[in-house]
């Protein structure tokens, strides 16, 4: 890379300047606020503000409720970031192909990232509803189980993990699409000369070279559905049925916009965030040895 | 260059900044409400209204979003120093209102304009809910109460009477023919927490929670598990399981399955008849009931439910002039009858129900009198006069969560009550903690 020095001392940090204010104002100051707030029981309209030490986290690690909200957020996370990749990985490759009418196809699949999550949510909410849903109608012909996601949790998990992945397809698709036209004819020819059937072409061959974009996606796809996701959660299953799709982001915002416990509230979001800051230095780490760019 | 250069930022600045605008001859009073579709056009209706019957104060309505939006607003404005002069609190809010030192009780707001009003002349449940030691906080403006509405079409398909059903027992019994006859659900309820385990207690006369339901002192435990309300969820866990009781869903999502005439039985709010008129026109008819009673208990009241008008504090004294002219103008008969009348909810005085019943309006919409029979034909006693909780929508939040848990039969009635009751213990004594 060539290097490019500036002759003016000032101009540089004049340049960023406008970058460092944006981050202090918009990230730093709130992420600030919210560690200090959850110091404090703090009421709704500001008249009391009582220091409460590590009381907030005390109490959020007591509660067995809380830990299980972490489990179910880790494997909501994985189950969407995993299944989502291998199909768009797979529907990417087919998309790929040279087949008639290629472009209608791929505009088709891309859709869905258009939509906000909320109506994703919605949409799902529409095909699933236990009593005027088309999939719960075209099951009741297969199984006399009753699909009722208000009671059962397992059926909510699903609808949400579903109606997740299928939001960050369109997504996935395009980066895996572009990712597959940037390899090389070439190397699959070699690969073919070498005697390699289709099956072993992908994972020797197309898997390896997709793993900048794979590594993006993961990062991208965990932290949407760790934190995206709130508003197909709120308008689908509201957490429920029991806890059973309250994930942590949901809970905070729970907890403190509607139960107005503003101190514990910000207490699980300082949480939120040393995960986030674990999960991204983690992956850096790990991808940074594994990664070939 | 240089000189349009100028006019360009002149002009930026004015657009930003805004046009000074010239003098108000009147006093402007802002409202922040939540009220959606038809019932947003009545509010906006009583606030034209208002501003056409004199010329010193204008009202300006301001829909801000659903309750919890409409009351983070307010809390936001509030600590920037510019508060609207009324807003709308829904009833899980109360306690949060009255601890929080940012309003103007309105009984005080009155007496300092010295306008005179009969507030014995509002109805017992609704006085008692928002009022503290005689004297009321905020006013009363949207109260329902849950009432039970019925599906003629499939009473009469499964060869019932047409007669709600006014015990458990005959829900049960009902619920069971109206499925054994097809129907896809016997008995529903929306607002789970509000009409199966609130309500319920306050009906039967049972405590809610400890110090008089939150109204003697802060409550710092929930009474959900004794005998009543173990009874009360294992009748319906057995429901559930045996298919007569059909879940559908947090906050008023069961709706969609009375007005799409699927349910027998409903327990809802009594401002859901506009609603409910609505969906079943030309589809199928319907009646309504009072609560169904479970026999052996003591008579109680069922407690009302909506929202209410509360003075925010850091406003001019010319401005609170016109809020209580303003308060004055919606406590009038002719207002509170209008309104009951165009939403469902309850008249709030005696003097509008005897306009309504006079004027014939019962009469006509005989579905609108149920709930006013209902509360003043039931007793208020340190039980049913309301529910005062701190962080009451976390509580509620927390009882739901373990109704669900016991309709799916994960666990027993007594555990998911106990674990409900453990939990929202925590969540009171953090208030407590808070308002020491």
């Amino acid at each position: 890379m060539k290097r490019f020095v500036f002759r003016n001392r000032w101009l540089p940090y004049a340049l960023v300047a406008p970058q460092v204010a944006v981050t202090l104002a918009f990230f730093f100051w709130p992420a600030f606020d919210s560690l200090r707030l959850s110091l404090y029981r703090a009421s709704p309209f500001g008249d009391r503000l009582i220091w409460a030490g590590f009381a907030n986290f005390e109490r959020l690690f007591r509660d067995p409720a809380y830990l299980r909200s972490a489990l179910t957020s880790f494997v909501f996370s994985f189950v969407v970031t995993f299944a989502g990749l291998a199909l768009a990985l797979l529907l990417a490759s087919f998309a790929n192909a040279k087949i008639r009418g290629l472009a209608v196809y791929r505009s088709l699949l891309l859709w869905p990232y258009g939509i906000a999550p909320a109506i994703a949510g919605i949409i799902w909410l529409f095909i699933f509803h236990p009593s005027y849903g088309i999939l719960p109608w075209v099951l009741s012909f297969v199984t006399a189980y009753q699909f009722n996601w208000f009671l059962k949790g397992w059926v909510a998990m699903t609808l949400i993990v579903m109606a997740a992945i299928w939001k960050q397809f369109g997504y996935n698709l395009a980066f895996y699409l572009a990712g597959l036209q940037a390899i090389e004819a070439s190397v699959l020819e070699a690969a073919s000369v070498d005697g390699a059937g289709p099956i072993r072409r992908f994972f020797a061959v197309t898997f390896p070279l997709l793993s900048p974009v794979t590594f993006f996606l993961f990062t991208l796809n965990m932290t949407f559905s760790f934190f995206d996701t709130f508003g197909l959660i709120h308008s689908v299953t509201q957490g429920g049925p029991g806890d059973a799709t309250s994930i942590l982001v949901y809970r905070a915002w729970k907890d403190g916009f509607e139960g107005l416990q503003l101190g514990f509230s910000a207490a699980q979001s300082v949480v939120l965030m040393a995960l986030v800051i674990l999960l991204t230095a983690f992956q850096f780490r790990f991808a940074e040895k594994r990664v070939t760019y | 260059m240089e000189r349009r250069a100028g006019i360009v930022l002149v002009l930026t600045v004015v657009l930003l900044v805004g046009v000074p605008a010239p003098a108000l001859a009147r006093t402007e009073i802002q409202w922040w409400h939540a009220m959606t579709a038809v019932l947003g056009e009545r509010v906006n209706e009583i606030a034209a209204k208002f501003n056409a019957s004199q010329n010193e104060y204008e009202v300006k309505a301001i829909y801000k979003g659903s309750y919890p939006d409409t009351l983070n607003a307010a809390i936001a404005a509030y600590r920037a120093k510019q508060p609207p002069h009324i807003v709308q609190v829904f009833e899980v809010g109360t306690q949060t209102m009255l601890s929080s030192g940012a309003v103007y009780p309105v009984f005080q707001l009155m007496r300092d304009n010295g306008i005179a009003v009969d507030w014995n002349d509002l109805i017992g449940p609704v006085k008692s809910y928002y009022s503290t030691a005689g004297n009321l906080y905020s006013m009363a403006f949207n109260s329902s109460t849950p009432i039970l509405f019925y599906n003629k079409d499939l009473f009469k398909k499964a060869g019932l009477a047409d007669t709600p059903p006014a015990t458990w027992d005959e829900v049960e019994a009902i619920a069971k023919k109206l499925t054994g006859a097809g129907a896809k659900c016997g008995f529903s309820a929306a607002w789970p927490s509000w009409t199966l385990v609130e309500n319920m207690h306050a009906l039967h006369d049972q405590p809610f929670a400890d110090h008089a339901n939150g109204f003697d002192g802060l409550a710092t435990r929930l009474q959900i598990n004794g005998a009543f309300g173990v009874t009360m969820m294992e009748l319906l866990q057995r429901g559930a399981k045996e298919g007569w009781f059909t879940y559908n869903g947090r906050l008023n999502k069961a709706e969609a399955n009375m007005g799409g005439g699927e349910c027998g039985i409903f327990l809802s709010s009594s401002a859901y008849i506009g609603n409910l008129t609505r969906a079943s026109d030309g589809k199928f008819t319907w009646g309504t009931g009072p609560l169904p009673r479970m026999s052996g208990y003591p008579q109680g009241n069922s407690i009302i439910g909506g929202a209410t008008l509360w003075v925010m504090k850091g406003a001019k004294p010319e401005e609170y002039k016109g809020v209580a002219q303003f308060f004055k103008y919606l406590a009038s008969t002719e207002n509170q009858a209008w309104w009951a009348g165009v939403t469902g909810y309850l008249p709030l005085t005696n003097a509008a129900v005897k306009a309504m019943e006079s004027s014939g309006h019962f009469q006509k919409n005989p579905s609108q009198r149920t709930a006013v029979t209902q509360m003043l034909g039931g007793k208020t006693t340190p039980n049913s006069q309301g529910i005062r909780l701190g962080n009451f929508a976390s509580v509620r939040d927390a009882i739901e969560e373990q109704m669900e848990n016991i309709f799916s039969g994960k666990k027993a009635a007594k555990q998911g009550l106990d674990d409900a009751v453990a939990k929202s213990g925590e969540i009171l004594k953090e208030f407590a903690a808070l308002y020491k």
